[in-house]
């Protein structure tokens, strides 16, 4: 196997570029502000269930003599519909909706990743047959493709999930092929054809590596896309099923209540809101700065 | 007396990541009026900067204007609001851009946009618009000129491209042109008929030009006056005469001899100096590490422009 | 530019086709038997059989897709599980309200967006610019079904000044007659005069159309700062504005015009979307439209119905990629 030689020159521009992303990245105080108030979600992601001030009302634990309560020093957001501390509730929801976001990004990149660099390294007809079938996916509005898959599988968290990367990755094959036919023609990829490396094995330790870069970052640009459409997946009742404090499920399950208690809709859509615009800011700022048209600024 | 446009301590920053850093720092240039004042240096010098800054359409940020004047009629043009610079340009004071590719609105057709700005400057109505636009068309030699009226900018030469901005500084009936290198990314050919026709202009409409330039052949024989521009410094200023025939600066020397002569013989190009680093603080000349005239005191302190004879100023310990 | 159109109708047609293979593929992996739901819970297994021949789900596979294909050349989805009515004929019912909330939502929409856009590349980096930011960053965040929610809580919870859902109000259907000539309401009711009908329409509009303007607002204002961002650059604006072009002109006439072609991808972009938000929104507001009729649709486990809705939507958003690409074609620079 011949030894991939990375020089020193090539190194040096890459740092500096970082480095100046990062700086920009800090100037933009919009953007600054949504990182750290990232961070402080992912901690409560985490800790949750010892953070929240009634951790028994997470799931099952019921109190009929205290349901539908206005918000107070006991219950912040107040209660549902089965006396539940909505609160609670809301603060367990950023792990699910979190986990389940990065799940279904996740999945897609394992889907779309691989095909990708498959077909812009095979270019022919592979190439042909799998962009021709991304254009079809591409050509269903995301959120359609997803409900009819949730659909069919039945519902459920886990399908909710799987449905929307099955919507989600052709995006990524498109990234990814572009990347890889420009590598294609490099050096180093001629060189490991040259010495007789197998074509699987160039695409997944040559092509795959070097192009994660840019998908990586489309990727977390999409997250706040995903939360939201989980979300709208359980307000149809196609995600997450009672009693799983899913903040969709949560605004749906409220419409029977929300012209009495304004409370129950509110703060768990306010949570999605506000989860969902921190990673599109997060996302723009990204997007601006590695523009390299809007860059020198 | 006062000066018919002068530009006095006139400081230009631009604002990058790294911080600001000077642009343009131009201690005195003064036009006469219906004479041609030719402006020259190499990329990057401040050229284009400068043409903009008079016009007041240089993008803010990230450029940063620091202070000085720009005089014009005995106004000064800096201290005027938006509003009223939009009187000036145009009206006043018309430009020529550097490249013809890119200074014409692509998805309007070439018409259009000379009669928007003959109805913007002059306040006629649609039909004498069209009437004045073909005129102008005509003025500056285009064949066929009802017909060019309803091309696109795609559709046209670069010779025809650039014939045409010049119809349409001219739309505006301004008594000050600035050309900004109108040769520039033109064939040679194409060049000297450009040039014909913009000094054939000058003295038929008796306007000033403020003629911009990075190759000195083009100002020698167009130019009354001549200033040679260096990192955003006037190093050297006076008579086209002056500064062509008894270059004091040692830029300059070297500019010149980097022109081209004679075919058979003196065609290698020598080393000019190149734009200084904006990033190095020092408090000496900044041509100082590639000049080959150098002394110590060149490594003091910067050298200001003073008059060396008649109406030659240099900027050079040396000189 | 022949060439292209016919290019681009063949390509468009091919991934039609696609998009009705993956429907067809997605609705045979269904786990639950089509042939018991179709007749009810108490069936014998006599009658399921008799279904299962009539739905022809004995033939095999690609018999069934031949079907299935030919039935829709002639305009036929199939039979609704629930209703046991065509799909074709109760999509033509619920189309045209979902069509007029859909028409004008994105209409103003898209207005409102372009004017946030200009006006936040005219003042780059000033308070207008960020504030425009933020909101448009914040509309394509928001979970419609959510807004829709609050919306109705404020204004007929709380002022009770807008109605609460549906096209019109109850004494309004009993006491008009009610025009049907296209079935937007806001449209018969305009050329036959009838007035009351037209603002009562109008007033049961507001909310919906208000919650489904919102994603379209953020999108085409966020494109069309950034596509003017980088016009406001090039030398011919600069050009424009040293010859004494008014900025008002420059902005609206030099720019904008430049900006057409990402602006155009990114209002069918926008359409699209918001034909499927109806499927969020419609329920809440309980607007009869092919929304809400998907909503209970997957609510029964529908699919004939659900893969309906999904066709056409489809088919509307090819359609609409390929007017985007045909207003791109448009522009004087791009030679085809």
């Amino acid at each position: 196997m011949m030894p991939h030689i990375i020089s020193w020159n090539a190194i040096v521009p890459r740092i500096k570029e970082f480095r100046e992303t990062l700086f920009l990245l800090n100037k933009n105080k919009l953007t600054k502000a949504a990182i750290i108030s990232l961070y402080i979600l992912v901690f409560v992601a985490i800790f949750s269930p010892w953070i929240a001030p009634h951790p028994t009302h997470i799931l099952l634990d019921t109190n009929p003599e205290n349901k539908l309560l206005a918000p107070s020093a006991e219950y912040f957001f107040g209660t549902d519909e089965l006396g539940r501390d909505i609160f609670s509730r809301v603060l367990y929801g950023t792990r699910i909706s979190l986990q389940t976001g990065f799940l279904a990004v996740g999945i897609s990149l394992l889907i779309g990743v691989p095909l990708g660099a498959i077909a812009g390294a095979s270019s022919g007809w592979i190439d042909e047959v799998i962009m021709r079938i991304t254009d079809v996916f591409l050509s269903f509005p995301g959120l359609l493709l997803a409900i009819c898959i949730a659909a069919i599988l039945g519902p459920s968290l886990q399908n909710a999930m799987f449905a929307i990367a099955v919507s989600w990755w052709p995006w990524y094959t498109r990234i990814v092929r572009g990347q890889a036919i420009s590598l294609r023609e490099r050096q180093f990829v001629k060189a490991a054809r040259a010495i007789g490396t197998p074509h699987f094995k160039i695409i997944f330790s040559h092509i795959i590596p070097n192009c994660i870069a840019p998908v990586v970052v489309q990727a977390s640009m999409d997250i706040g896309g995903v939360i939201l459409t989980i979300a709208a997946l359980s307000f149809l009742g196609l995600g997450a099923q009672p009693p799983t404090p899913e903040w969709g499920l949560m605004v749906s399950t409220s419409r029977t209540y929300f012209l009495s208690a304004w409370w129950y809709s509110f703060f768990p859509g306010m949570a999605i809101l506000i989860t969902v615009l921190l990673f599109n800011l997060l996302g723009d700022g990204l997007r601006e700065v590695l523009d390299p048209k809007t860059r020198k600024k | 007396m006062e000066n018919y446009f002068e530009i006095k301590n006139l400081q230009v920053n631009y604002r990058t990541y790294e911080g600001e850093k000077s642009v343009l720092n131009i201690e005195r240039i003064v036009l006469e009026k219906g004479k041609t004042f030719g402006l020259v240096g190499e990329s990057g010098a401040g050229k284009s900067i400068l043409a903009q800054t008079i016009l007041g359409v240089l993008p803010r940020p990230p450029g940063v204007i620091k202070g000085g004047s720009i005089f014009f009629n005995g106004e000064d043009l800096l201290l005027k609001s938006e509003k009223n610079m939009r009187k000036i340009r145009g009206k006043k004071i018309a430009m020529i851009f550097q490249d013809p590719m890119s200074t014409l609105n692509p998805v309007f057709t070439v018409g259009t946009q000379i009669v928007r700005v003959i109805r913007q400057n002059q306040g006629v109505n649609k039909k004498e618009a069209i009437k004045r636009a073909i005129e102008k068309i005509e003025l500056v030699k285009i064949p066929d000129a009802e017909g060019i009226m309803d091309a696109y900018p795609h559709e046209l030469s670069g010779g025809q491209r650039q014939r045409i901005i010049i119809a349409m500084a001219l739309s505006c009936d301004a008594e000050l042109l600035i050309a900004d290198e109108p040769t520039r990314n033109l064939d040679v050919t194409i060049q000297a008929g450009i040039l014909k026709l913009l000094s054939k202009l000058q003295k038929e409409l008796h306007v000033t030009v403020l003629f911009i330039a990075n190759n000195l052949g083009l100002v020698s024989a167009t130019c009354d006056n001549l200033a040679m521009l260096h990192d955003g410094k006037i190093i050297e200023m006076g008579t086209t005469n002056e500064v062509l025939y008894n270059p004091q600066h040692p830029y300059t020397r070297a500019f010149i001899e980097a022109m081209p002569k004679d075919r058979e013989h003196d065609c290698h190009l020598k080393r000019i100096f190149a734009n200084s680093n904006p990033k190095e603080q020092f408090s000496g000349c900044q041509n100082v590490s590639l000049c080959l005239e150098k002394e110590d005191k060149c490594n003091l302190s910067v050298p200001v422009l003073k008059l060396y004879s008649g109406t030659h100023y240099v900027a050079c310990h040396m000189a | 530019m022949r060439i292209f159109i016919v290019k681009r109708l063949l390509l468009g047609i091919l991934v039609l086709f696609g998009v009705i293979t993956v429907t067809f593929v997605l609705v045979r992996i269904i786990p639950s038997d089509p042939a018991a739901q179709w007749v009810g819970p108490r069936a014998t297994v006599a009658q399921i059989e008799a279904a299962r021949m009539e739905l022809g789900l004995n033939d095999s596979v690609f018999v069934q897709y031949a079907d299935f294909i030919s039935d829709l050349m002639r305009g036929d989805l199939g039979k609704s599980i629930r209703t046991h009515q065509p799909v074709m004929k109760e999509l033509k019912t619920f189309l045209p309200a979902t069509l007029e909330l859909v028409w004008i939502s994105t209409f103003f929409g898209v207005f409102i967006g372009l004017y946030l856009g200009v006006l936040s590349a005219q003042r780059k980096d000033q308070w207008v610019d960020h504030l425009c930011r933020f909101f448009s960053v914040a509309t394509v965040s928001i979970p419609s079904f959510w807004v829709g929610l609050l919306l109705q809580s404020v204004f007929y919870g709380h002022f009770d000044i807008l109605p609460l859902g549906e096209r019109l109000s109850m004494n309004v259907k009993l006491f008009n007659e009610i025009p049907d000539i296209t079935g937007m309401l806001l449209f018969d009711s305009l050329i036959t005069g009838n007035t009351v009908v037209f603002f009562d329409a109008l007033k049961h509009l507001i909310l919906p159309g208000f919650v489904m303007a919102l994603f379209p607002i953020g999108l085409v204002a966020r494109m069309t700062r950034s596509a003017l961002l980088e016009i406001l650059n090039e030398d011919y604006i600069v050009a424009a504005r040293s010859y004494g072009l008014p900025e008002r002109i420059i902005m609206w006439s030099y720019a904008l015009k430049n900006s057409l072609g990402p602006t155009a991808t990114v209002v069918t972009l926008a359409i699209g979307f918001t034909l499927v938000n109806t499927f969020l929104v419609e329920s809440i507001f309980s607007w009869p439209g092919i929304g809400n009729y998907i909503a209970s649709a997957i609510v029964s486990l529908d699919y004939p119905a659900i893969m309906g809705v999904t066709i056409f939507s489809a088919v509307s958003y090819v359609f609409l990629n390929l007017v985007a690409d045909l207003v791109i074609a448009l522009d004087p620079r791009v030679r085809i």
